[in-house]
């Protein structure tokens, strides 16, 4: 009977290992994958010249393959989106978490899991119709498809990553914290503020780090709002293109060093998903330390 | 009736011919590959030469007109297709390109623009950046918004060869499809883009190009200026597989001229 159980449990161990093999190896092709095929138009282009050119002219008579534009388009944008996603987010879960009526907080948490499952095109889309020519409107200039666009779509679509992480770090906050400051005579805000947003900083900065992480990766709905030529992102009223959308949108015509160097800007911008992935380990295991 | 016939012979024999040699398996199929703008011509095309032939599978792969050559030279498709004509460096590595229609592209505005009539010149300045208001053009007192496809795009090559601004365009927005080149233009009463004729839809006005009404019949004649051809492209010293050869002769020999018609260009045998 004993043999029997331990020759079972031996399968069961087998497949599961098999299945987490299955994603593993799925993360090693894909990277390997990548650097394979990124590196050699890096190499034909020279390393500096491509991070730090900040012409693009793909198809040119004389082909210019710098990427500057889209690597500060991509920071700069995920950067706005966090400017305006973050307190937003932050401030909604704090309500959801501490403040929010039962029933108040049950439609709101299920609007923004809606919000998290809407397709990015849907965001686009909207957009692309509503927001570019608000924003064209708003601020009277010739055109409404630009950065600012761009980082207002990006905002919104980490909401929900953003809303939600906090909502578990300040949840996970231990209420005897609460309760001691509340029976110290705090007021409810300032033991909000002062003992659970602090307590569950580490998990509120994966937030972050988490929606940081959705904006720099999105490329279908910012395709149909940044406007996606490549220039310099010198202002918020700028016709900019991303890294994700650089390499989605000429991907399906490009043949040569063109496509080569589209696998070069992916690999740039798998680095920067990397990296981070890295931070957001580094607050997850800071967490758990406290 | 009896071109019906010999075409259904014909693809019987290929088929027969796959049934044999496995190995040969490009037999009783016709694969195409590359243009997106020709999507809608070739669709068409493709259906009905599957209707009359039972049991030849065709299929279309919407690659790009540069991807869609250079795959007919490495023997990935049996037709290419492009909607520009061959450079001649391609000519050189022993293609051939056979038109099967022409392809007006429209220059469009808002509806709210007054502005009718452009010049081949002025379109050309117009997206060089010599002409950034429309005032200039009779229009509005409002700066112009250029914009365009993206680098690789038949349309944009087409456009920017017939107007001479290849790599000179300044465009605002660069955007991946026909549909969202006109979606933007008829958000935005300041844009002007350019799109395929067959495309065109009323949510957005095209521009006469030097006093000519793009239509069907102005591209046929040759009066309407900024047009492109559909090319078929093969290899010149490769004969086709007899299904793809069926094919081509269908599409190049008048017969199916009503459904090239129909999909909005214009045959050209």
């Amino acid at each position: 009977m004993k043999t029997k159980n331990n020759l079972f449990e031996n399968f069961v161990h087998g497949v599961f290992l098999i299945l987490g093999l299955i994603t593993v190896g799925c993360v090693l092709l894909i990277s390997i994958y990548l650097i394979v095929s990124g590196i050699p138009a890096i190499r034909e282009i020279g390393l500096i010249e491509f991070l730090f050119g900040t012409e693009w002219a793909s198809t040119a008579a004389e082909p210019k393959y710098g990427i500057l534009p889209f690597i500060l388009t991509s920071v700069y944008g995920t950067g706005g989106a966090i400017l305006i996603g973050v307190p937003v987010g932050f401030l909604t879960a704090v309500y959801l978490a501490k403040i929010a009526p039962k029933r108040v907080k049950q439609v709101i948490e299920q609007a923004v899991s809606l919000l998290a499952g809407i397709p990015s095109v849907v965001y686009g889309l909207v957009g692309m119709m509503v927001l570019v020519p608000g924003v064209r409107k708003l601020f009277n200039i010739p055109d409404g498809a630009s950065l600012l666009s761009a980082i207002i779509v990006l905002a919104v679509m980490i909401l929900p990553s953003i809303i939600k992480m906090s909502i578990t770090a300040l949840e996970a906050v231990p209420k005897e914290y609460e309760d001691a400051s509340l029976a110290l005579g705090a007021t409810p805000e300032e033991t909000y503020f002062r003992v659970s947003v602090p307590a569950a900083k580490s998990g509120i900065a994966a937030a972050v780090v988490m929606g940081v992480g959705r904006a720099i990766g999105e490329a279908m709905a910012v395709m149909m709002v940044a406007g996606n030529a490549p220039n310099m992102p010198d202002s918020l009223f700028q016709s900019v293109r991303f890294l994700t959308t650089a390499v989605a949108s000429e991907m399906s015509y490009s043949s040569g060093l063109q496509k080569q160097a589209l696998f070069s800007i992916a690999l740039v911008l798998f680095l920067f998903i990397m990296l981070i992935n890295a931070a957001l380990n580094f607050f997850l295991k800071g967490e758990k330390k406290s | 009736m009896k071109k019906v016939v010999s075409i259904a012979l014909i693809a019987a024999l290929a088929l027969s011919l796959a049934a044999c040699s496995q190995s040969d398996s490009l037999a009783g199929s016709v694969a195409t590959d590359g243009s997106t703008s020709m999507e809608k011509v070739i669709g068409a095309l493709g259906e009905s030469f599957m209707e009359q032939n039972d049991g030849v599978n065709f299929t279309y792969n919407p690659t790009g007109s540069s991807a869609g050559i250079s795959a007919v030279l490495e023997g990935r498709c049996d037709i290419g297709l492009s909607s520009r004509a061959l450079k001649a460096e391609e000519e050189s590595q022993g293609l051939v390109g056979t038109v099967l229609a022409y392809d007006g592209i429209a220059m469009i505005v808002n509806p709210e623009n007054t502005v009718e009539d452009m010049t081949l010149e002025q379109i050309a300045a117009v997206y060089t950046g010599e002409i950034t208001n429309w005032s200039e053009l009779g229009g509005a007192d409002s700066e112009i918004v250029l914009i365009g496809r993206e680098a690789g795009s038949g349309t944009r090559g087409g456009f920017e060869e017939i107007t001479g601004t290849e790599d000179q365009c300044q465009y605002r927005q660069e955007l991946t499809s026909t549909g969202d080149v006109i979606t933007a233009v008829a958000q935005n009463p300041n844009a002007i883009g350019y799109a395929s004729l067959a495309s065109v839809k009323d949510t957005v006005k095209a521009v006469k190009v030097e006093g000519v009404t793009p239509s069907e019949e102005t591209v046929k004649d040759g009066s309407y200026l900024i047009q492109r051809p559909f090319v078929l492209v093969t290899k010149a010293d490769t004969a086709l597989s007899e299904t793809a050869q069926a094919f081509f002769d269908y599409a190049t020999k008048g017969e199916a001229n009503e459904i090239i018609a129909s999909a909005g260009v214009v045959p050209a045998n």
